[in-house]
C-alpha cells in the first residue's frame, strides 16, 4: 500500500548543527568524513536513540558523502541502534570478568523485572535490554551502561532497583548532561 | 609501597581542574621540554627510561618514536589509543576521568617530541562521559596557553582533539583505530607500510596507549635515568594493574614493576586475597588474550622461582608454562570457576569482535565459540578438545592483525592447563552442566 503522505525529512536541531560545525573544525578540510562517528552519536541522541535509514541519509548529506558510506559504518559499530529502541537502553556487560561476578544472574533478573528479553524491549516501551562486551570497568562488576552513565556493582536486587527507579524518574532527554554527582562510585573512591 | 608516578595525586579534591593540577606540579614537563630541550632530546630521555608500551605489546616507546618518518613539509600526528576494551583492563578509564590533565600534558610533551601540530585522543565510544571530562580539561589547557598557537612563547603550536569510537574492540588495534578515525569501518590495515610511515591520512603517525603517554610526564620531569632505576631489569618504572574477578579488593593498583605475584594477590596492600575465603584456581594476568595459568604456575615458574610482576618473569616458560604481562588486566578466578565456561565466554567475545576481513579469524573464532558452547553444554566429544587446539593453531599467524592470536591463545592455554576439565564435561555431562558446576578435583600440571 502506498503511503498517503511522504514522511517528513529529519532535520538536526540548531544545537546539534552548532556541535557538528564545531566537530568539523577538528579535522583537515578535505578529511571531513572523519567526523562520521561523532555525528552518528549526535544523530542517535537527537532522533530517539536509533538511526533510521532516513537519519543516516541526513548524516551522509551533512558530510557530503554517499549514503552507503554511512550504512557500512553504522552496521559495523555496536553502539548504533539500527532498529527503534525503548526509552532506556540497558547495556549489560557479559564478558569474562563480569560473568565471574554474576552478570548472567543480573541479566536473568533484569529480564524478569523489566519484562524485556535480551535484544528486545519491554511491553510498555520503557526498557530495551542489550548484551554488550567488556565495558572496561571490570573491577566494579557486574555493570550496566545506560546512555552515558555506568551503574556498577549490581550484585544485589537493591542496587538494581535503585538503578531502575532512577531511570524511571528521568524525563527523556536527548543527551544526559554528565553531572558530577552522577559519577560512578569507582571514580569517586580510587 | 612503591613510588607512585602517575597516581600520586589521583584523590586530591579537584585534581581534574587545571588550577589544582597545576598547583601539584602539573605541566612542568611541558615547560621543561619546550623551554630547555630539543624534540630529539625528549625522545632520547624516553629511550633512556626504558619505557615500554603499556597497552599490551610492551614495545620500547622511545624506539617507536625514533622510527617516525619526518619528510619535510608533511604533517605528522600523535594519536592516543584510549580504546580500552581488553577484558580485564580498566586502568585508562580511571586515569582519564580522574587525571585528564595528566594525559593532556603527556600529549603536549609527546607531540612536541615528534613534531606533531595536531594530535588526537581516540576514546572508545562507551566512555562518552570521559570524553566530556577530557574536552573540559582541554578547553582549560587552551585558556591557560598550554595548547594552541605559540605555546609558552616557544614558537611551538599544537591542537588537541578527542574523537569517540562507537563500540568495537578491534579499534584498539592501531591501524583499525586509524581507519576508524578516518570515518570508516575498523578494519586493520596490512603492514607494511607501518603507521610511522603512513598512518592517519597516510601521514607519519605514532599511536600510543594512554598510560604510555601519561608516563612521559614523570620521565621528562625526573629524567629517563631516574625512571629506569625503578623496576627490575628491562621492566622499568611503574605499571597500572587493573585487578578484577574473585578478589577481596579489586581495583587499580600502581605497582613498581617487580612486585611478586603472590604478594600482589594476597597482601592487604594490594588485592587482599581471594574473596569469601576461597582458594585461587587460575589467573589471567594481562587481559583476556594472554594464556591462562593455574595457581601453581602463576605463583611460581616451572623452575620453582617466585614469579614477579614484570614482562620477563611472567613470560618465563614461553607459552608452555608462562604467560604475558600484556595490558595489566589481572583476572583472578576462585575454585568455583568453570574454566570451560570461562573459555567459551572469551571465545564468544572474540567471535563477536572479529572485524571479519580475514577468513581464518572470521570463521575460526566462530568455530571455537561453537565447539566450546557444545562442550560447555554437555554435547561435546573427546575429538572436540583436539579440534579446539587444531582450530586455534590454524588461526594463529594467519591473520592481518593480532586479534587472531588473541582469540587462539586463551583457548590453547586453557586446554593445555585444564584439559581434565574439558574431559570432565565430555565424560560427566550431567554433572558438568548443572547450574554453577565446576570441576573441583586435583589440577593436572602440564
Amino acid at each position: 500500500m502506498e503511503p498517503t503522505t511522504a514522511p517528513t525529512k529529519p532535520q538536526f536541531s540548531p544545537a546539534a548543527q552548532a556541535e557538528i560545525k564545531r566537530l568539523l573544525t577538528h579535522y583537515p578540510e578535505d578529511r571531513s568524513k572523519s567526523a562520521l562517528l561523532p555525528i552518528l552519536h549526535i544523530a542517535q541522541a537527537e532522533f530517539g536513540g536509533w538511526v533510521s535509514p532516513e537519519v543516516q541519509n541526513l548524516v551522509a548529506e551533512t558530510l557530503n558523502i554517499k549514503p552507503i558510506e554511512v550504512y557500512e559504518v553504522s552496521s559495523f559499530y555496536t553502539q548504533y541502534n539500527l532498529k527503534p529502541v525503548g526509552k532506556h537502553v540497558l547495556e549489560i556487560c557479559r564478558t569474562g570478568p563480569c560473568m565471574l561476578r554474576g552478570s548472567d544472574e543480573l541479566t536473568e533478573h533484569l529480564e524478569r523485572i523489566t519484562g524485556a528479553k535480551v535484544g528486545g524491549t519491554s511491553p510498555d516501551g520503557t526498557f530495551t535490554l542489550k548484551e554488550v562486551e567488556c565495558l572496561a570497568a571490570c573491577g566494579f562488576a557486574p555493570i550496566v551502561q545506560v546512555r552515558e552513565k555506568y551503574y556498577e556493582q549490581l550484585d544485589t536486587p537493591e542496587a538494581v532497583d535503585a538503578m531502575l527507579n532512577e531511570l524511571k524518574s528521568l524525563v527523556h532527554r536527548p543527551i544526559l548532561p554528565w553531572e558530577e554527582t552522577g559519577l560512578p562510585n569507582s571514580l569517586k573512591n580510587y | 609501597m612503591g613510588r607512585k608516578l602517575l597516581t600520586e595525586h589521583i584523590n586530591v579534591e579537584g585534581i581534574n581542574t587545571f588550577e589544582v593540577y597545576r598547583k601539584h606540579g602539573g605541566y612542568r614537563s611541558v615547560e621543561k621540554a619546550l623551554k630547555t630541550m630539543t624534540p630529539d632530546e625528549v625522545v632520547e630521555e624516553v629511550k633512556k627510561s626504558g619505557l615500554r608500551g603499556r597497552g599490551g605489546a610492551g614495545f620500547p616507546t622511545g624506539m617507536k618514536w625514533s622510527f617516525l618518518a619526518k619528510p619535510e613539509g608533511v604533517p605528522r600526528y600523535l594519536v592516543c589509543n584510549a580504546d580500552e576494551s581488553e577484558p580485564g583492563t580498566f586502568k585508562d578509564r580511571q586515569l582519564m576521568s580522574k587525571l585528564p590533565h595528566l594525559l593532556i600534558e603527556g600529549m603536549i610533551t609527546g607531540s612536541y617530541a615528534l613534531g606533531a601540530r595536531t594530535s588526537y585522543i581516540y576514546i572508545r565510544g562507551e566512555l562518552l562521559y570521559v570524553l566530556r571530562i577530557l574536552e573540559k580539561a582541554i578547553a582549560e589547557a587552551y585558556a591557560a596557553g598550554f595548547l594552541g598557537e605559540n605555546i609558552l612563547g616557544s614558537g611551538y603550536s599544537l591542537d588537541l582533539h578527542v574523537h569517540p569510537g562507537a563500540g568495537a574492540y578491534i579499534c584498539g588495534e592501531e591501524t583499525a583505530l586509524l581507519e576508524s578515525l578516518e570515518g570508516k569501518r575498523g578494519n586493520p590495515r596490512n603492514k607494511p607500510p607501518f603507521p610511522a610511515v603512513q598512518g592517519l591520512y597516510a601521514r607519519p603517525t605514532v599511536v600510543n596507549n594512554v598510560e604510555t603517554i601519561a608516563a612521559v610526564v614523570p620521565i621528562i620531569n625526573e629524567g629517563g635515568d631516574e625512571y629506569a632505576k625503578l623496576g627490575v631489569g628491562k621492566s622499568t618504572g611503574t605499571k597500572l594493574i587493573s585487578a578484577c574477578g574473585h578478589l577481596n579488593k579489586p581495583g587499580i593498583y600502581e605497582i613498581e614493576l617487580g612486585v611478586p605475584v603472590e604478594e600482589f594477590i594476597y597482601s592487604d596492600e594490594y588485592c587482599g586475597g581471594i574473596w569469601k575465603g576461597r582458594d585461587l584456581k587460575a589467573v589471567v594476568a594481562g587481559g583476556s588474550s594472554v594464556p591462562i595459568l593455574p595457581k601453581e604456575l602463576i605463583l611460581k615458574t616451572a623452575a620453582g622461582e617466585n614469579r614477579l610482576m614484570t614482562y620477563e618473569s611472567l613470560s618465563d616458560g614461553g607459552f608452555v608454562t608462562g604467560t604475558m604481562l600484556g595490558s595489566g588486566g589481572f583476572i583472578a578466578m576462585d575454585e568455583t570457576t568453570c574454566i570451560v565456561k570461562n573459555t567459551w565466554n572469551f571465545s564468544r567475545f572474540y567471535h563477536h569482535e572479529s572485524c571479519g576481513q580475514c577468513s581464518p579469524c572470521r570463521e575460526g573464532t566462530g568455530w571455537l565459540e561453537k565447539v566450546l558452547h557444545r562442550l560447555e553444554h554437555g554435547h561435546g566429544s573427546m575429538h572436540d578438545i583436539d579440534l579446539l587446539v587444531s582450530v586455534a593453531k590454524q588461526i594463529e599467524g594467519n591473520t592481518i592483525c593480532p586479534l587472531g592470536e588473541a582469540a587462539a591463545w586463551p583457548v590453547a592455554a586453557a586446554v593445555r592447563h585444564f584439559r581434565h576439565e574439558f574431559e570432565w564435561h565430555v565424560t560427566n555431562p550431567k554433572e558438568a552442566t548443572a547450574p554453577g558446576a565446576a570441576y573441583r578435583g586435583a589440577a593436572v600440571l602440564a
